[in-house]
């Protein structure tokens, strides 16, 4: 049930963003490192869903605070000119992977 | 009611996800095609080739002055066309000439060298660059040059919005007038009280000097002459 409200919603803000105005270049990096945040947010908020552990004020403090503290990161590593958005590419991919396979063993458990 | 809370959370998040994905990939998108950073080369690797191709045609214009000269110098019976031939040519900044005269170095005003895009000219300094010319010829000038340009009796001085041109070629701050004339008629029709120079001052670094020998060069453009004819 809870797939398809997700997936509904996903659908409904592509369809939002793809009607809104286009950025600068300049912050195509910082948002390209959101997304991999965000990606792992909601990832990590669907595998505790599973585990029954869900807490949402948990789950959108760290929405927020991920998301920003990437973008945040990347830029100060440009400013350091250190390639600090590279650790966050890293460690964001390591934890949506390690959270797609408990994900999917749930899955397989459950059906 | 834990698990409504939840399911709410997690469909705003992934609401947000999808726009920033799909803004994400428009943009992504649009500036793969309009390819900026191949643009930038294009144009200066165009540029490159230009100037080089600029630079040929001009040492071609020099070679056949050379000639043309030559050729002149052999022939005996023009030898008194000749000297008439060399004092339009000198006037009319054909030749490069040298005497006396002075020299006009404006520097970059506290106000104008700060800015980034007043570092190339601006449209105050090209109204300054021509009242000075005019001054100049107003003081019995024979030869001008600005920055080693020659300034004939067709040179535009010109800002272009993005650089400062005069005979077509770019020059940039800061400005070295250069004058062949007599030099105390000169200092004293560019220094009255109120003139151009003594207003420029205020605003500019100016190093103005008489100079016993100078040297300007010759206009080495090439002369257009298409709609007008003499006169019968």
């Amino acid at each position: 049930m809870y797939w398809i409200v997700i997936v509904v919603c996903l659908v409904i803000g592509v369809l939002v963003g793809s009607k809104l105005p286009i950025m600068s270049y300049v912050f195509t990096k910082y948002m390209s490192i959101a997304v991999l945040a965000a990606l792992d947010s909601v990832f990590g908020g669907i595998r505790a869903y599973m585990e029954d552990s869900f807490d949402t004020v948990v789950f959108i403090t760290g929405f927020v605070v991920n998301t920003l503290l990437a973008a945040g990161l990347a830029y100060l590593g440009d400013l350091l000119r250190v390639e600090l958005y590279l650790a966050a590419v890293v460690v964001f991919g390591v934890r949506i992977f390690q959270n797609l396979a408990i994900i999917r063993r749930y899955l397989l458990k459950k059906y | 009611m834990r698990v409504k809370g939840a399911q709410v959370s997690i469909a705003a998040v992934c609401l947000i996800v999808g726009i920033m994905f799909a803004v994400q990939y428009k943009t992504t998108g649009f500036y793969k095609q309009s390819l900026v950073p191949k643009r930038i080369e294009d144009l200066s690797s165009q540029l490159n080739t230009l100037m080089a191709e600029r630079d040929a045609v001009e040492a071609m214009v020099n070679t056949k002055n050379q000639q043309l000269e030559d050729i002149r110098n052999s022939d005996k019976v023009m030898a008194d066309l000749q000297k008439e031939l060399q004092a339009v040519n000198m006037a009319g900044g054909l030749y490069p000439v040298e005497g006396a005269g002075i020299s006009i170095t404006i520097g970059g005003g506290q106000v104008n060298i700060q800015s980034e895009e007043n570092k190339n000219g601006s449209i105050e300094d090209q109204n300054d660059l021509l009242l000075l010319v005019n001054d100049l010829r107003a003081s019995r000038a024979e030869a001008i040059a600005v920055n080693d340009q020659r300034i004939t009796a067709m040179s535009e001085i010109r800002w272009t919005g993005t650089m400062m041109t005069i005979n077509g070629k770019r020059i940039s701050p800061p400005y070295k007038i250069l004058a062949i004339g007599d030099p105390n008629t000169l200092e004293s029709g560019m220094s009255l009280v109120g003139g151009n120079l003594y207003t420029l001052k205020f605003s500019r670094q100016i190093d103005f000097r008489k100079v016993d020998n100078i040297k300007l060069p010759a206009f080495n453009g090439p002369i257009r002459m298409v709609y007008g004819k003499p006169v019968k």
